[in-house]
């Protein structure tokens, strides 16, 4: 480094864009015969916050490590900026990496621990303690430099292993389950953090979680992962409005499933019979006349519709009976059985205003077309 | 724990105040009486012969410091003394280089481990006396190791092995490298593999991971087996005497060789400059950080 030089960048470097684009294609991992990631292909752009969101088992952790070189593909490729890493050790591949468990070195300090890495790159001590000052400022912990790990709190650890992982300025930062040991408002807390990070950073980020809302909240792009494949790769919006199968839409945010029979297909709606009504559901496929499928919907966009206002095209009713009824303070949560004995939830913004239905009350509900997809 | 009643006097009847106070201080007198039995051995076995022992340093024939305030000057006991400590100090250093790798290996296997943890205490179930015994067989004039080394050519006539300095380093780095490898293999199974990924992810080299991560948190480990290897050179008898030289002897030798000519007090006094070395030893090394908690042996 010919130049004092920051963690955060000019304006100049950061319109070039630092973040690093990673490709992974036909990834495969298997342990014994048994795949745990069984062909991953997935394109991160540069500068992206990309999640790969997935319940345990998923193959997702595998897939980071492989990124990060822990772990080597059975096969397939892994691009870092169009170049092959594969045969690079992972010392050599300059990402950045936080683990669940933080992994702090406990025998060094906080500044210790932060300038790490800059140590294996041969900086100098004075520029060392430069750049661990101005990593212990952007994760708002300065002073703390004197400290032992063991001497800080469980979301102050998770900042000192932030700090280590950027303050070398790697083009790409990964993240395995890293707020997974702390508690709900230092979670949120410390979610917020590292969307600013990234904001100022503007380098790729890839966090891996099994926990749908850090995802949602967090990320450009979410890859949903089971069985060691992708299910989905999309924005959140775009995998909570249309899900592409049963699984994404159970996994991300609650959904009713509704069996249903296809009885045509007009435009880009399917119109198909559940328990004798007919109802119409947004679809990217177009299923024969005749074809079993799931209707999905999601349990805060069904409404009690009482008096028939809004019928027609834009609107699916049902009759239902109320089974169960729990107040959860911000709504109210009902669960329904309509009259082929599917069970549906309901949910309902709560208001003093709003007459709470009894168990075994026979209601209308009705939800918008353009939130029912078939799955 | 019920106590039965018969036995305790009469006023100590259930629900009583004198019962509500047993029952409470019982589980704190839980611990104590466990070790009573093993405390009063050691107390009547170990501690009273120890202090008997440093009486006599001090009250035969009558009550002076004579046998200790010769010490100084003695240039048999100061010979002695010197050749114990720097045959300690070899065996320890000798261990800790052999026993390093060893301990890594071990903590680092994992279907081997067993293996490899039986092939180092194997030894350790073996008599000191065997496997000194077994050393002069290897060393001696016409030993093994003289015969393989002329027949290799790289001696003329047999050389002395045996009955050397040299020896007792040799055959004490064997007898106590499981000393040095256990607490060490103990240390480095504590640390967390996430760390030496997480330093290759920061950068570091095998090597760098090694140096920084790794061995900086083994160090309680080797403070302890260098504790523990040095001590027990120090006191160690039966090799040095089966296989050292005679005219260089120990200081435990030195304390034999004294009981056999009965000069009890003047072996007594040597005993104790032993003991308080050892115990001045353990003393430092237990104010080390991080030593005390390495004591743990935990050997799953």
């Amino acid at each position: 480094m010919s130049e004092p030089r920051g963690i955060l960048d000019s304006p100049e470097e950061k319109s070039r864009g630092r973040g690093a684009s990673v490709s992974l294609s036909d990834l495969e991992k298997s342990y014994a015969g048994v795949a745990a990631v069984a062909g991953v292909s997935l394109d991160i752009r540069s500068g992206e916050f990309l999640t790969l969101l997935g319940p345990s088992g998923s193959g997702k952790t595998t897939t980071l490590m492989m990124i990060a070189g822990f772990q080597a593909p059975t096969s397939g490729d892994i691009t870092i900026d169009g170049a092959s890493v594969v045969a690079t050790p992972p010392y050599r591949r300059n990402i950045g990496m936080v683990f669940q468990n933080y992994a702090l070195f406990p025998h060094l300090t906080v500044a210790e621990n932060i300038g790490f890495p800059l140590k294996q790159r041969g900086v100098s001590k004075q520029e060392r303690t430069r750049l661990v000052g101005e990593a212990l400022e952007l994760v708002h912990l300065p002073g703390y430099g004197g400290r032992y790990p063991d001497q800080l709190s469980g979301g102050q650890q998770q900042r000192v292993a932030l700090a280590r992982a950027i303050v070398f300025k790697p083009r790409l930062l990964l993240m395995d389950e890293p707020l997974g040991a702390l508690d709900k408002q230092l979670r949120e807390n410390l979610q917020l953090e590292m969307r600013r990070l990234h904001a100022e950073l503007s380098i790729t980020f890839i966090l891996v979680t099994h926990d749908q809302d850090e995802a949602l909240t967090m990320s450009d792009r979410i890859a949903v992962m089971n069985d060691g494949s992708v299910a989905q790769v999309g924005r959140p919006e775009d995998l909570y409005d249309r899900p592409c199968n049963r699984f994404v839409a159970g996994f991300i945010g609650e959904s009713n499933f509704l069996p249903a029979a296809v009885r045509g297909v007009e435009s880009d709606v399917v119109v198909a019979e559940c328990d004798g009504v007919l109802m119409r559901a947004v679809s990217s496929v177009r299923p024969a006349s005749g074809t079993k499928v799931t209707l999905a919907t999601r349990p805060e966009r069904l409404r009690f519709a009482d008096r028939p206002v809004e019928s027609g095209l834009g609107v699916n009713r049902m009759s239902v009976t109320v089974s169960e009824a729990v107040f959860a303070g911000e709504r109210c949560r009902y669960l329904l059985k309509t009259e082929g004995g599917t069970s549906m939830v309901l949910k309902e913004a709560s208001s003093a205003a709003v007459r709470r239905r009894a168990v075994g009350e026979r209601v209308e509900i009705a939800w918008s077309v353009a939130d029912t997809i078939v799955v | 724990m019920s106590v039965p009643t018969t036995i305790l006097p009469s006023r100590l009847v259930r629900g009583s105040r004198e019962w509500g106070a047993w029952k409470r201080a019982l589980p704190k007198l839980t611990p104590l009486l466990l070790a009573a039995p093993l405390l009063a051995y050691m107390v009547v076995f170990y501690a009273v012969p120890v202090v008997l022992m440093l009486l006599r340093s001090l009250n035969d024939p009558n009550w002076s410091l004579d046998h200790y305030v010769g010490l100084p000057g003695d240039t048999v006991f100061l010979r002695t003394f010197w050749i114990t400590l720097s045959t300690s100090f070899v065996v320890t250093l000798s261990t800790l280089v052999l026993g390093y790798p060893v301990a890594l290996a071990l903590s680092r296997a994992r279907s081997s481990a067993p293996l490899i943890l039986i092939l180092i205490l194997l030894p350790l179930w073996t008599s000191v006396l065997v496997r000194s015994y077994a050393w002069m067989v290897l060393l001696g004039r016409h030993g093994l190791i003289n015969e393989a080394l002329l027949a290799l050519g790289l001696l003329e006539r047999p050389t002395r092995l045996l009955n050397t300095t040299l020896a007792t380093e040799i055959a004490m780095t064997h007898i106590l490298l499981p000393y040095m490898i256990l607490p060490i293999a103990n240390a480095l199974r504590q640390v967390d593999p996430s760390l030496a990924r997480a330093a290759a992810g920061l950068g570091a080299t095998p090597w760098g991971i090694f140096r920084q991560v790794i061995l900086p948190q083994s160090m309680p480990g080797v403070a302890a087996g260098v504790l523990l290897v040095f001590v027990l050179a120090l006191g160690s008898y039966i090799t040095p005497a089966l296989v050292g030289d005679s005219r260089e002897i120990t200081l435990s030798m030195l304390i034999a060789q004294q009981v056999d000519q009965l000069n009890w007090a003047y072996a007594a006094s040597l005993s104790a400059v032993l003991l308080a070395t050892a115990l001045g030893l353990i003393a430092v090394a237990q104010r080390l950080p991080g030593v005390g908690n390495a004591f743990r042996m935990n050997l799953r």
